[in-house]
């Protein structure tokens, strides 16, 4: 337990750096667990408020568990939610038939870069980790992306003990990483811990012997083989498993990944 | 091999060392014998590599980047998770290249031990100094050295004693004793998860085995308590101070001293968000929330500690830096300087020497810092900020400097460097620890008066018609109900300065300084003219805001004409001018650093930032 409380302490620490420096602030919130767990440190860190926006990009393929649940929380925990899509995109018949990274490149990260500059925030806090992808592996904790959205990962600037990056050159903005440092375990020990409500009936097995590990759009993730019908059992196949997190995400085969993030996708 | 069990702690390592000497292979091999890759991780690596044509290695199972496998070496730090013995570590693999040192340092500054790899063959070469330098300036203190291929050698043990010899000693005068120096060969697996038949004459652990040997820091909660503010929340009814505990511990009903300002209340609450019952206590480590007893001015930036022993405060520090910036570091130019929460311009006064990573006691000087060079320097601050000396706490004893956007060095304090201020910081904290209060608090005052206190310093040479602006600004503010006084330093020459000659401008400064203390503390807005005095503004301003400090001091400077912004001023004039419109510009900037509230021509119910 000692270790989920330290790993809360610093991601309080980075989401209080967030909001101190940074006037135009949101947070990506997609309803999975990791962003979910990075919305509840966000209730820790500020005493039960959500002093910005939590942003969704829909890409309208979600799963409809997951925009119910959304709807709800956001109206018990007082949420200022902004819903963004790359309506143009849709409308022309974007889907993933037409290609997987393509899909993904139109209505995640077109639709993120579209909600960014219509809002024109300048920090946007993520729930990625550094053990999700090799790519994720190598972020800062605030991380710039120029005006084009990019992420020149060639030359990222220093990051010295606990002083991040929080100047930046007019039409730029940082994106800012608090759960870098935890694991798949660790959120599921800390959505224990914290008894934090999550999309159980998608992410536990409802008695056919399949639950998703990582929730995406329903066309392109898939349910893995699993019997874990509590956050217990969940824990214990984690720690026994090698197959990777996101073997059931079509987007990151190949160097789908790699492209993708340094494009802007989260 | 499995890691099925629980976590009990967590531990951050880098892995550093010359470029080539083996780390990215040492962090695969690590995990490929401890079974601890993913399924398919290997086999996607090794079909990527036949496609391209090349021998498969253990380093390309975290150099990630298709531009680092090209080139086969580490851009950027990656961080690797790998759990052993119920102990999750994050393994952070640092760059060895000269050009991205930057990055390496960006992972070193993460971790708590380090693993430093030297290559047998090759042996000590500019950045196995340069990085064991970093580390110890870092705060990495644990570091355990790997000779890494050994195989090239033969095993041979004289090789590896030469190696270990010549970096011993080169640690010992960092005052750095490593762990374990271990013979190892991480592409063929010899000493990596077990030790091997290869080095029959070697005794110690395995690289695996070495980890758990590195210690967690405990110590931190037994020394004097460290909040850095960051931050003070008004979301609801409470009035909460956030920061990170960096040294020490607080409970409820401690008394609290702030640094710079010399404020102080007691903590009455310590707020947290689904803790029940909410905690009464909390140590270094921890993110905090707390209330205090009193409405006292706290900003981010302070730091808060016990009355007997707080952080030193000056606006001169000598340091260790070491620079990564694009541009060279300079002297007269204008830096950020952050430490902890604080973040004040600075300038380098002096570099005193250039630090040779492989000549430690070289006393090389020149005029510039340039990238990856390491220096021993003085600099100055704009205005006094709190900070301890390194070698006794870690987080306050370090700084940031920033230059165009980015964090471009880092440095630890070695000393406290004297300035003129010290006596009178000393006299103001002394007399702020004992005055005495009644029940009325500043908050109270600034909400009865429709404003905070605040000094206005009415500066510039003769004829320039500032007294008649300082005149006209009285009448102004007190037309609007404030409560303003006019205050001219000549007041007091025939009174309280009686006993004074003119040889002794410091006391009347400092009796000018006091006055004006006690006024504020009324919770007036004080307007003081210079002209009596004979020193340059320069060296009065300085001392007049030692003597008030926190009460805000804004300076107004009317010049013959205009030359552009004068040096610690906040508004410059050409007078005699239009005084309604400077009249008008003051008050807009008292309402802009939140000093004023909005004249609303009744009674004043005022709601107070602070």
């Amino acid at each position: 337990m000692k270790h989920l409380r330290q790993l809360e302490d610093q991601s309080v620490f980075i989401l209080r750096e967030a909001y101190k420096n940074f006037d135009n602030l949101a947070m990506l919130w997609s309803m999975g667990k990791d962003s979910t767990v990075l919305l509840w440190l966000a209730r820790k860190a500020f005493f039960g408020h959500v002093p910005f926006p939590l942003l969704h990009v829909d890409t309208s393929y979600k799963i409809p568990e997951m925009i119910e649940y959304r709807d709800r929380l956001a109206r018990e925990w007082r949420l200022n939610l902004i819903v963004g899509q790359n309506k143009k995109a849709l409308a022309e018949g974007m889907n993933p038939s037409k290609g997987r990274v393509e899909c993904c490149t139109a209505l995640k990260t077109q639709g993120l870069k579209q909600l960014l500059e219509e809002k024109g925030y300048t920090g946007v806090i993520l729930g990625v980790r550094s053990d999700e992808d090799s790519t994720r592996a190598k972020e800062r904790y605030f991380s710039p992306r120029d005006k084009n959205n990019e992420w020149d990962f060639r030359d990222q600037p220093p990051e010295l003990w606990d002083q991040y990056k929080i100047s930046f050159p007019p039409g730029t903005h940082i994106r800012i990483h608090p759960l870098l440092d935890w694991t798949e375990i660790n959120i599921w020990e800390y959505i224990k811990l914290e008894n934090i409500p999550f999309l159980d009936n998608l992410y536990l097995d409802q008695g056919t012997g399949k639950r998703y590990r990582s929730l995406g759009c329903a066309p392109c993730t898939y349910p893995i083989d699993s019997t874990s019908k509590n956050v217990d059992e969940v824990i214990i196949e984690l720690r026994n498993t090698k197959v990777a997190e996101r073997a059931g995400r079509a987007q990151d085969e190949g160097r789908g990944m790699e492209q993708l993030r340094k494009d802007g996708y989260m | 091999m499995t890691t099925d069990t629980a976590i009990k702690e967590r531990m951050n390592i880098v892995i550093v060392g010359h470029v080539d000497h083996g780390k990215s292979t040492l962090l695969g091999r690590l995990y490929a014998d401890t079974g601890t890759l993913p399924i398919g991780k290997i086999e996607k690596i090794q079909a990527i590599c036949k496609q391209q044509g090349k021998e498969f290695e253990y380093a390309f199972l975290f150099d990630s980047f298709l531009e680092e496998q090209q080139q086969g070496i580490t851009i950027d730090t990656a961080r690797t998770f790998f759990s052993w013995g119920g102990r999750q570590y994050i393994i952070i693999d640092a760059p060895g290249h000269k050009e991205f040192l930057k990055n390496m340092v960006s992972g070193a500054a993460r971790a708590e031990a380090a693993l430093l790899v030297i290559d047998a063959l090759e042996g000590v070469r500019d950045q196995s100094k340069r990085h064991g330098l970093l580390l110890s300036m870092l705060g990495v203190k644990q570091v355990t050295v790997i000779v890494n291929k050994m195989d090239l050698v033969g095993y041979r043990q004289d090789t590896f004693q030469a190696i270990e010899k010549e970096y011993r000693d080169f640690l010992s005068q960092l005052n750095v004793t490593p762990q374990y120096v271990i013979p190892a060969s991480a592409k063929l697996g010899v000493n990596i998860a077990q030790v091997s038949p290869e080095t029959p004459w070697y005794t110690g652990p395995s690289v695996l085995d070495s980890l758990a040997h590195f210690s967690l820091e405990t110590a931190l909660a037994e020394k004097p308590l460290r909040l850095p503010i960051q931050d003070v929340y008004k979301f609801d009814a409470r009035r909460i101070l956030v920061g990170r505990i960096t040294a020490g511990q607080l409970k409820i009903g401690d008394r609290l001293v702030f640094s710079p300002s010399n404020k102080s209340a007691n903590i009455q609450t310590i707020e947290a968000f689904n803790v029940d019952p909410p905690p009464t206590q909390a140590q270094a480590g921890q993110s905090v929330g707390i209330t205090l007893d009193e409405q006292i001015f706290v900003e981010r930036g302070q730091i808060a500690a016990q009355e007997t022993d707080r952080p030193l405060v000056s606006t001169r520090i000598r340091a260790n830096l070491f620079w990564l910036g694009k541009q060279p570091l300079e002297t007269r130019r204008t830096y950020s300087l952050r430490l902890a929460t604080r973040e004040v311009p600075c300038e380098i006064a002096k570099i005193h020497r250039i630090v040779d990573a492989n000549n430690l006691d070289d006393k090389h000087t020149q005029s510039t810092v340039k990238r990856n060079e390491v220096a021993d320097i003085t600099l100055r601050t704009k205005t006094p900020i709190a900070f301890d000396l390194y070698a006794n706490f870690e987080t306050t004893g370090r700084f940031v400097l920033v230059d165009d956007y980015d964090v471009a060095g880092g440095g630890i304090i070695t000393e406290l460097v004297h300035d003129e201020q010290e006596s009178f910081r000393t006299e103001a904290r002394e007399r702020d620890s004992v005055w005495v209060k009644g029940d009325i608090t500043p908050a109270d005052r600034a909400k009865q008066y429709g404003h905070h206190a605040a000094v206005l310093l009415f500066t510039g040479p003769d004829t320039t018609a500032k007294a008649f602006l300082a005149r006209k600004l009285e009448t102004v503010l007190v037309a609007e109900r404030r409560h303003a006084y006019l205050l001219s330093p000549e007041n007091l020459q025939r009174g309280l300065d009686a006993d004074l000659q003119d040889t002794k401008p410091e006391e009347v400064i400092r009796r000018f300084g006091e006055v004006i203390r006690l006024l504020t503390d009324t919770g007036l807005l004080v307007l003081c003219t210079t002209n009596a005095f004979q020193q340059p503004t320069r060296e009065l301003i300085p001392t007049i805001q030692t003597l008030v400090n926190p009460t805000p001091l804004i300076t107004i400077h009317m010049a013959k004409e205009l030359t552009g912004p004068q040096p610690d001023t906040d508004l410059t004039f050409a007078g005699p001018e239009n005084f309604d419109d400077c009249t008008s510009q003051i008050i807009q900037l008292l309402k802009s650093r939140g000093l004023l509230k909005e004249f609303s021509g009744g009674p004043s119910e005022v709601q107070f930032s602070i």
